[in-house]
């Protein structure tokens, strides 16, 4: 199917869908007694932290900046976003709702008081390595603490057995960063983005912002201004980085607001795979978290980025909850680059969030396998932009979503596929699944094509959940919570095969306790 | 033993509800094949859904038991781990869920219900292993997602392998001899067949007596407006092939 030119628009509203008989009445029923007990990392941890002024203005930004021990360029960086951002107004085009967000109420910085950064793990306190054993991190595995300890090993034979590096975000400070040594055998950066502006700042200072630029959008523009951590990841030349790469955030402190910068490049030929896990403890206020993330390629590099997010959805009547408007972009600038996106979102109060990738090298490749699950009264406005900028470029999108009890479930997306784009492609398969009558599943696909030699193809369905398939598998044995469960699975199933194996299983588990109590 | 007493029940909500049980009594004791057979919209595929607990059908009378336990109050995955199993007329396609993930899920939870542990992985390939040769089901096809893209006999035939896999103690047959060719239909049939045993009953509901060559039934019942209106035997399957429903329930009214 070729779409060529113009813009494309559609929607689906399931509240217009007709109720089928019998499931979907019960189904409002639970819906409502949907427990925020089903959030397993709602817990919060008691240490002293060390706050910031409360609120934005350029002293906040002098407070952060001389925290960190920055250097002037970057603090004029961040000021100059600040006066931008000043400027500008929060959007309103996502289809999402929420109160007016005050930015002086939050904390722009939180660090834990007793010192910044470790030098080993046993510097970090046990508080903090309670929270992270409690969400299943492994900060303290025997094989970590070799990495800590400096083993004499080789690169290669890390690659024998799968394991995970971890760049732990508490709050604003990065508290453990594992694996370290290895992977400096390897050549590779791996460490928080405030190190990385103290040890590598030639690098930092030709990236930063050259994905997302500091005036990006209004939240990119704040996050510059206030970014107090995040990770830095270079990997050289010729390197395929020897293990995955992981970093969890996680939010503690009351009404601050968590900004951190990610920023990743691969050199010409190199390989990283780099996951994101995300949780946040309950909390009744809304907590505000605007990230940026820039990824780079170079010529024949691929960066494969994953995320599971499980910030706290509020309860629910929809009190509390997480704000999560996150500007993620990929910009394949090399020949035969590529970047795929692989997301797993079922958490956050409200979900703004579009992966994107710029494909600017000729014949590079942009990828975005989603799934995103709402459930209660979360609004979750997501997808992804494909702009297609080089000859022959490549993309794919897979989006699946999941909308239960009286959530709100939108795909917007954009492919644009520029002049010179010649034979550019993409594939998009946009697929909702309903669970219960009072939710919303909506598709907002935009196609901007300027070459007739373009192949596109847009796929979308919505269905509902049948009470058919679960008839049959209840009449198999399955009880009802299992076999929604099992459905669900099988509806995401392509874009679960896209995560890496340990993340896969952990987001099959998030699925079911996401969806718990969605049908009676 | 299933029995089925005096049995009323509706499919639809509230004043939409059209009764269409009316009154149905039925004993299929263990070891005994019992087919059912009538025209269309007799109620014998409302009755497989009644006794197996498929919302959107409501019992307003009546009893129904297996092995002595009141089957009507209990969830439909309950009475599966009680031994109940229909083999669904059109089975149903889950996409995304291989048939070895969907049948491994289906067995463990009726052991969890039953309190018993769960099948080692080893002893469950080998015994799935066996049952697909016994049915010549391609080891593939386990592979793949349940019933998606399969040929109208391949369904039938894997209802009838998740039937041989689960064990069940009663056996609901709804139809299953639709859309089989015959090389088929003798497949699916000494499947079936290798399960009868002493405890375990069984109910044929089809249209045709081709079926009941090859499954020979203990008692052919014939039903019509929600009853049972003529009991006898295998021969009764034949005098409705040759003098249909209407010269045989002529006679019964």
């Amino acid at each position: 199917m070729d779409c060529c030119g113009g813009t494309d628009e559609h929607e689906d509203d399931c509240t217009e869908v007709t109720v089928k008989e019998g499931i979907d009445a019960k189904t409002v029923e639970a819906a409502k007694a949907l427990e925020s007990e089903n959030y397993s990392a709602g817990f919060s941890t008691e240490i002293d932290m060390e706050f910031s002024p409360k609120g934005l203005s350029e002293d906040t930004i002098r407070f952060i900046s001389a925290k960190k021990e920055e250097p002037d360029w970057l603090l004029e960086w961040r000021l100059a976003a600040y006066r931008r951002w000043l400027t500008m107004e929060e959007p309103t085009w996502a289809k999402v709702r929420y109160e007016p967000i005050d930015y002086q109420a939050y904390y722009y910085y939180a660090a834990p008081k007793s010192g910044a950064k470790y030098e080993s793990i046993d510097d970090v306190p046990q508080e903090i390595l309670d929270t992270y054993a409690k969400l299943g991190i492994p900060l303290r595995e025997a094989e970590v603490l070799l990495g800590v300890e400096g083993a004499a090993e080789t690169a290669a034979t890390a690659r024998e057995a799968p394991r995970v590096a971890v760049d732990a975000v508490f709050d604003s400070v990065s508290v453990a960063t594992t694996f370290r040594k290895e992977l400096e055998k390897a050549g590779v950066i791996f460490m928080s983005i405030s190190e990385a502006v103290r040890e590598h700042p030639e690098l930092v200072k030709k990236y930063l912002g050259s994905v997302v630029p500091q005036s990006d959008n209004f939240f990119a523009t704040l996050n510059s201004a206030v970014f107090s951590d995040g990770t830095f990841v270079y990997v050289p030349k010729g390197v395929r980085c020897p293990m995955e790469l992981s970093t969890y955030f996680r939010m503690n402190a009351e009404n601050t607001g968590q900004f951190e910068r990610t920023l990743i490049i691969c050199d010409e030929g190199a390989y990283v795979s780099y996951l994101e896990g995300c949780t946040a403890p309950m909390r009744d206020e809304n907590q505000l978290h605007a990230a940026v993330v820039e990824l780079v390629a170079l010529d024949d590099a691929e960066i494969k980025y994953s995320t599971v997010q499980n910030w706290w959805p509020g309860d629910e009547d929809g009190k509390g909850g997480i704000y999560n408007f996150v500007t993620k972009r990929g910009d394949c600038r090399g020949a035969r680059s590529k970047i795929s996106w692989t997301q797993v979102e079922t958490g956050s109060a409200v979900t703004w969030k579009y992966p994107s990738c710029i494909l600017r090298g000729d014949d590079s490749v942009g990828e975005f396998y989603s799934i995103a699950v709402t459930n209660g009264r979360q609004q979750a406005d997501t997808g992804t932009k494909m702009i297609h900028l080089g000859k022959r470029t490549k993309s794919r999108i897979i989006s699946k979503g999941i909308s239960a009890g009286k959530s709100d479930n939108t795909y917007r997306g954009l492919v644009s596929i520029n002049k010179r784009a010649e034979k550019a492609r993409n594939f998009t398969q946009c697929d909702s699944l309903l669970i219960g009558g009072r939710c919303g599943a909506h598709t907002v696909p935009y196609v901007e094509n300027r070459r007739a030699d373009a192949q596109l193809e847009h796929e979308a369905t919505t269905t509902k959940l049948s009470e058919d398939q679960l008839f049959y598998a209840r009449q198999r044995g399955l009880g009802e919570e299992q076999a929604v469960a099992l459905l669900v699975n099988g509806f995401v199933r392509e874009v679960l095969q896209e995560l890496p194996m340990e993340f896969a299983v952990e987001a099959q588990k998030l699925l079911e306790v996401s969806l718990e109590g969605s049908v009676g | 033993m299933l029995k089925i007493e005096n049995l009323t029940a509706t499919v639809g909500e509230a004043e939409e509800a059209k009764q269409i049980i009316n009154g149905l009594t039925l004993e299929v004791p263990a070891g005994e094949v019992h087919a059912i057979m009538g025209p269309n919209g007799a109620g014998k595929s409302t009755l497989s859904y009644v006794l197996t607990g498929r919302s959107g059908y409501e019992v307003t009378g009546g009893s129904a038991t297996l092995n002595g336990e009141n089957i009507l109050e209990m969830e439909p995955e309950e009475r599966a781990a009680k031994g109940m199993f229909l083999s669904f007329q059109y089975p149903v396609e889950i996409p995304g869920v291989p048939v070895m993930t969907f049948v491994r899920t289906a067995m463990n939870s009726q052991r969890k219900l039953r309190g018993e542990d769960e099948i080692s992985a080893p002893d469950f390939i080998k015994k799935s292993r066996e049952i697909a040769k016994q049915l010549k089901l391609d080891a593939e096809m386990l592979k793949r997602p349940v019933n998606v893209g399969f040929s109208g006999g391949e369904k039938k035939r894997l209802e009838i392998y998740q039937m041989m896999m689960l064990e069940p103690k009663f056996l609901i047959l709804d139809e299953t001899d639709s859309g089989l060719d015959i090389d088929a239909l003798k497949t699916v049939a000494e499947g079936v067949n290798a399960m009868r045993s002493p405890e375990r009953g069984m109910l044929v509901i089809t249209h045709y007596q081709r079926l009941l060559d090859y499954i020979k039934p203990d008692k052919v019942h014939v039903m019509a407006a929600g009853r049972i209106v003529k009991t006898g035997g295998p021969d009764l399957a034949h005098r409705l092939e040759a003098e249909g429903y209407e010269g045989v329930l002529g006679e019964a009214v």
